[in-house]
């Protein structure tokens, strides 16, 4: 059974800051891209694939290393090895904030000296490697916190189309169940790396994404944006 | 008589430890944590279109020259509100933040509360020693409160034009707000709001917590509210 560590960092009440993200969801509804309920099954598996699965990857990393108890020299590897894999500032930055509320959520509720290590070595962890560190400390296995991060690759933008469109929830919410013959794919092969060298670990990635992140945090600076992200 | 120690028409005369009357409001008789090492943190809530920015700004203006203070505001349209302030001249651009909510204005005051205490982090790191942190919630309903995690304490602002009925509405934000403010009052024979219905509607539903009526026409610095600030730190 997944542990309820990764139910928690997955559900969308957990007060980590996630809910002023919508993964470049605003940006390409700006764009008319996205404007029905049958376009987002696309962008949401694409993103799934992309992003969600890279941090899926770290995910599971970071749990694999929690669970081993790594020196702190380690975390700090695992954060550059996915600044690397990340090329959108814009995008490293929305991991780091989302990194930052999970933490101060998190250490409160699962406290630890591995945390404290990680914490002392990288104050703002991206996200999923502080997902997957507090799924570690809490008891949880890579594929927990893989499937957690997954999720939250999609339920994000899914939530804030709801939110821009005005979208029929209930339709929005079987699009995203549809996914969970994907998600569970993804999430096992990230698991199944979990234990490699950071520096071997994939490095799945999207160039629309990275773009769509940056033309948003441009565009904020002019118009309105309701999403950090 | 404190609201728990009444008689029942039975006339059993005991003190209830929680009181049970729906109705009844009171102030909160636990301990705040403890501020010390970090700036107070003020909330101001309320529906759109109440006054909240202004009141910001009048409070900027009667306390900015003897209290360090900085203001985090929640509007929709992430600017708009710290572009009023800027315009206003009324404070540093330097001590705005501008927190984007994610649609969700009373998720990022009550709920998940990250995105704003990183904003209040964010100025407590570049003017350290500051006393005072505003937190403008973007314009919400009557239910959107401030998390105790994020504000000290908290003013719960609306104003005549919404309706001379509104506190009688109750709600979180009417019943249990540190302070109520009913704005504009110059309006009230405009828009045939009677002010003796809307205070004491406010009164029953607040019981012994304080109410405010203003009109920043006529007051602009907001004095009665000011003091109360005042009154905090």
């Amino acid at each position: 059974m997944i542990d309820l560590s990764a139910l928690i960092l997955a559900d969308s009440r957990f007060p980590g800051g996630g809910h002023v993200h919508s993964g470049g969801l605003e940006e390409i509804v700006t764009r008319k891209l996205v404007r029905h309920e049958r376009d987002l099954p696309r962008f949401l598996s694409g993103r799934l694939r992309t992003a969600g699965e890279l941090a899926a990857v770290f995910a599971a990393a970071s749990t694999h290393a929690a669970l081993r108890d790594v020196h702190s020299g380690h975390w700090k590897v695992l954060d550059a090895e996915l600044d690397a894999r990340t090329p959108s500032l814009a995008q490293r930055e929305a991991s780091r904030a989302q990194g930052r509320g999970t933490a101060r959520a998190g250490r409160i509720a699962w406290p630890s000296p591995v945390l404290d290590g990680l914490l002392t070595v990288t104050p703002r962890p991206h996200h999923p490697v502080m997902l997957g560190a507090l799924v570690g400390v809490a008891g949880g296995s890579p594929l927990d916190a893989a499937a957690a991060v997954a999720y939250l690759a999609i339920s994000g933008p899914a939530s804030a189309a709801v939110r821009l469109l005005g979208l029929d929830p209930f339709a929005v919410n079987a699009v995203v169940a549809r996914l969970s013959g994907e998600l569970r794919a993804v999430a096992e092969r990230a698991a199944a790396v979990a234990g490699d060298d950071p520096s071997r670990l994939p490095a799945p990635g999207s160039p629309a994404l990275d773009l769509l992140a940056e033309a948003h945090s441009r565009h904020h600076k002019e118009e309105v944006r309701l999403f950090a992200s | 008589m404190p609201v728990n120690e009444h008689e029942h028409g039975h006339g059993h005369g005991h003190v209830h430890p929680v009181n049970f009357d729906p109705a009844a409001a009171e102030p909160d008789r636990y301990e705040p944590p403890s501020t010390a090492g970090r700036a107070y943190r003020i909330g101001i809530g309320g529906p759109v279109g109440s006054g909240k920015t202004a009141l910001v700004a009048a409070l900027c203006r009667a306390l900015g020259d003897d209290i360090d203070l900085a203001v985090v505001t929640n509007d929709i349209y992430t600017t708009e509100d710290a572009d009023f302030l800027r315009k206003a001249g009324v404070l540093d651009v330097e001590r705005i933040e501008a927190v984007q909510t994610g649609a969700c204005p009373h998720t990022a005051i009550r709920d998940d509360i990250t995105a704003n205490l990183d904003a209040v982090e964010r100025l407590e790191d570049k003017f350290p020693g500051l006393e005072l942190v505003i937190i403008e919630s973007g314009g919400d309903n009557l239910t959107a409160v401030f998390s105790r995690g994020l504000a000290d304490s908290q003013v719960f602002v609306v104003d005549v034009a919404g309706g001379d009925k509104v506190p009688r509405k109750g709600g979180p934000g009417v019943t249990t707000a540190d302070l109520l403010v009913i704005n504009k009052i110059d309006l009230a024979h405009l828009v045939g709001a009677n002010m003796e219905v809307m205070t004491s509607d406010a009164h029953r539903m607040r019981g012994e917590l304080p109410v405010v009526t203003q009109s920043l026409v006529e007051t602009p610095d907001a004095p009665d509210v000011a003091k109360w600030v005042r009154s905090l730190l």
